[in-house]
């Protein structure tokens, strides 16, 4: 499923999800639920610097895999996977177990070849080449 | 008389006062500006405001983005 259709899904699941955007942590590209091109890449970008001060902030050897950051305007909520990121803006005091896990199984969906579910479907079977006589009928 | 009709006037602005102040509690005071980490290995550092390292700020920005 391609980055914009499962963030399209994340926003109809969650009511508590008011914008998402997924995006490269170290990459320039990313895709977010706003329109316009501009607004899009101001969300991701100013989501992708976020990630990025709490990262910097680390001081362990465990890797950061989430984060919230709850102010009085609202909350932005960030699930790491690997080299990308979902990030979520909500209003004051989300459901945070809950947007968390939508923000998995978007980054899931995102990844994964399928019917959007998030589950792996499995690859076609090659058709065997027609036997001499199947091809002669 | 009077003085029942008194203490009944003093005890409603105290009931009063104190609802007020617990309304003011759970609407306001709860409400902490504050950033949770969340790591690999199970751990989770709250920085709260003044200790988040300008995240709060950049918190703020996302939001802003996001509504604009």
């Amino acid at each position: 499923m391609d980055a914009l259709r499962a963030l399209t899904e994340l926003t109809e699941i969650s009511s508590q999800i008011e914008a998402a955007c997924l995006f490269e942590i170290d990459g320039s590209g990313g895709s977010s639920t706003l329109p316009g091109d501009e607004r899009s890449k101001l969300f991701v970008r100013s989501a992708r610097a976020l990630l990025h001060a709490a990262r910097s902030a680390h001081t362990g050897e465990a890797p950061l895999v989430q984060l919230e950051a709850a102010t009085l305007q609202g909350s932005v909520l960030i699930v790491v996977d690997g080299d990308v990121a979902a990030a979520a803006v909500t209003g004051e005091s989300p459901t945070v177990g809950l947007v968390f896990y939508d923000l998995k199984s978007c980054l899931r969906a995102a990844r994964t070849p399928g019917d959007g579910d998030g589950r792996p479907r499995p690859k076609a079977r090659k058709r065997e080449a027609a036997s001499p006589s199947e091809s002669a009928a | 008389m009077r003085a029942l009709r008194r203490l009944f006037r003093f005890l409603l602005l105290v009931g009063v006062v104190a609802a007020g102040l617990l309304v003011y509690r759970r609407r306001f005071a709860g409400k902490r500006e504050r950033v949770d980490l969340y790591y690999d290995d199970g751990t989770v550092v709250s920085l709260e405001s003044g200790q988040d390292g300008a995240m709060l700020p950049l918190a703020t920005d996302v939001i802003r983005a996001a509504r604009s």
